[in-house]
């Protein structure tokens, strides 16, 4: 009998488990063996031993919004040109062409976000 | 044989498919469990001696069972979770988050032709998904934590993870054009029958691109931003402890041993070599595998850490158009080929 084709990903699946029963074991012994002596200041954020201060939610720089963005559409990207790389045999140099001309469009974009210091951070 | 019959079969068939799959999975698991401890002890030692120390030497033999030590200790650790946690949930579950991810990959890579968990034909795909999916975990825990550092860590760790995520899966395109296939038995066989024997040689440029982005997928040093213990006590696990603590560290070994293992089957021809070992058809796996983890401990023990803009600029402006380049190119020559 053959496996079919779904059925292939479930070990994958039964590694996760195997995984995460090992690490919640790690935890529940540790519950288990660890000691249990509270007291206020233990349970305080870290901040060099001195009593936490300010909100810690700080505002962010926008740049992390925009590598996010920028994330996204290089991600896509690399999607596209997965299905065209496994057929490249296939399909020739015409499909060739049309690629360079997709990164080339992308370009466009990347050296766009460059110029206007998409990449900057100092 | 009547609808009954056909079905017991199949069911039979069915369960003792699952009970193989569990069996190989437990077998990869816990070998790759020994391997993450001893990395540790292995790590430790090579960087002492570099350093011209002598690294640990007292629990054992040549200190050989350091890495036990290590978990009994930190297994016997109080657990603690602040009170300022933003969300008890996430804190918990972000390090799970972690390592199930880092470690799931291990399902699809195969160490000999004949000795893989599951061979999907999508199995590079996972790769790239899984070590995707255990920046979730970096980013929640320095998230929920509601601490500075964590905070700070978290930040930084998924801003690079995601930049040179981009550049590693651009550079594997390479392999992909070359082998035609997703799946790494075939990509190992596709390369045997290559006239390089490996696409380290071909793929050059895309070698280069994936190493630089495997040891910042896995915020080793030099781009170990996301824990600089120098400026962020330890970044996103600062309030992490105890065995928590512990899930982390496996999970970044574990994300260090699946890109060295993936590094092996897609650059440096998988499981063959110049000649056959009798009997351990998993030998030429295992010393490219084990000195590319060298490489990992080497650079770390070379290199300084870099500065936050210097980490974006390589990732942007340096590893994402060589890797574009790098398709572009073999592209070229495979219409000349």
């Amino acid at each position: 009998m053959e496996i079919s084709l779904s059925l292939k990903y479930i070990p994958i699946l039964i590694t996760a488990l195997i995984v995460f029963v090992i690490g919640l074991a790690m935890v529940i012994i540790n519950q288990v063996l660890g000691p249990k002596r509270p007291y206020s200041e233990k349970y305080l954020a870290y901040e060099c031993g001195l009593p936490p201060t300010g909100e810690t939610r700080h505002r962010f720089d926008i740049k992390f919004y925009a590598i996010a963005i920028l994330f996204a559409v290089f991600d896509v990207e690399a999607v596209f040109l997965y299905p065209w790389a496994i057929t490249f045999d296939q399909i020739g140099f015409f499909a060739y062409i049309e690629m360079v001309v997709f990164i080339a469009l992308l370009l466009v974009a990347y050296f766009y976000a460059w110029i206007r210091g998409g990449f900057q951070w100092d | 044989m009547d609808v009954q019959g056909a079905y017991n079969a199949a069911n039979h068939f069915l369960l003792k498919y699952l009970g193989i799959s569990l069996f190989k999975a437990l077998i990869v698991v816990v070998i790759a469990l020994l391997h993450v401890a001893y990395i540790t002890y292995v790590e430790r030692k090579v960087i002492g001696r570099m350093q011209q120390r002598l690294g640990p030497n007292r629990v054992g033999p040549r200190g050989l069972l350091q890495p036990i030590a290590d978990v009994l200790k930190l297994i016997t650790k109080e657990d603690i979770i602040p009170s300022s946690v933003d969300s008890r949930w996430v804190f918990i579950i972000a390090p799970f988050i972690s390592l199930v991810a880092g470690a799931t990959s291990l399902a699809v890579l195969p160490i000999w032709e004949h000795f893989v968990v599951t061979n999907v034909n999508a199995s590079l795909l996972v790769v790239l998904a899984m070590s995707s999916l255990s920046s979730f975990g970096v980013i929640l825990a320095g998230w929920a934590s509601n601490s500075r550092y964590s905070f700070l860590g978290g930040l930084r760790a998924g801003a690079q993870v995601v930049s040179y995520e981009i550049a590693m899966a651009l550079s594997l395109v390479g392999v992909m054009m070359l082998a035609g296939s997703m799946n790494l038995v075939e990509i190992v066989k596709a390369q045997i029958a290559s006239p390089f024997k490996i696409y380290a040689i071909p793929q050059i440029i895309g070698f280069f691109v994936f190493m630089i982005a495997a040891i910042a997928e896995t915020n080793r040093t030099p781009f170990d931003l996301p824990e600089a213990e120098t400026e962020l006590v330890a970044g996103y696990f600062v309030e992490y402890s105890g065995i928590r603590f512990a899930l982390f560290y496996l999970a970044e070994y574990f994300g260090m041993v699946v890109m060295s293992m993936l590094a092996v089957v897609c650059f440096l021809g998988g499981w063959y070599g110049p000649f056959d070992i009798p009997g351990i058809p998993m030998f030429w796996f295992l010393l490219k595998l084990y000195f590319l983890i060298f490489f990992y401990i080497w650079v770390r023990a070379t290199l300084p850490r870099y500065r936050y803009d210097q980490l974006m600029g390589l990732g942007w402006k340096v590893l994402i158009p060589l890797s574009l380049l790098n398709i572009v190119i073999t592209g070229f020559i495979k219409i000349l080929v």
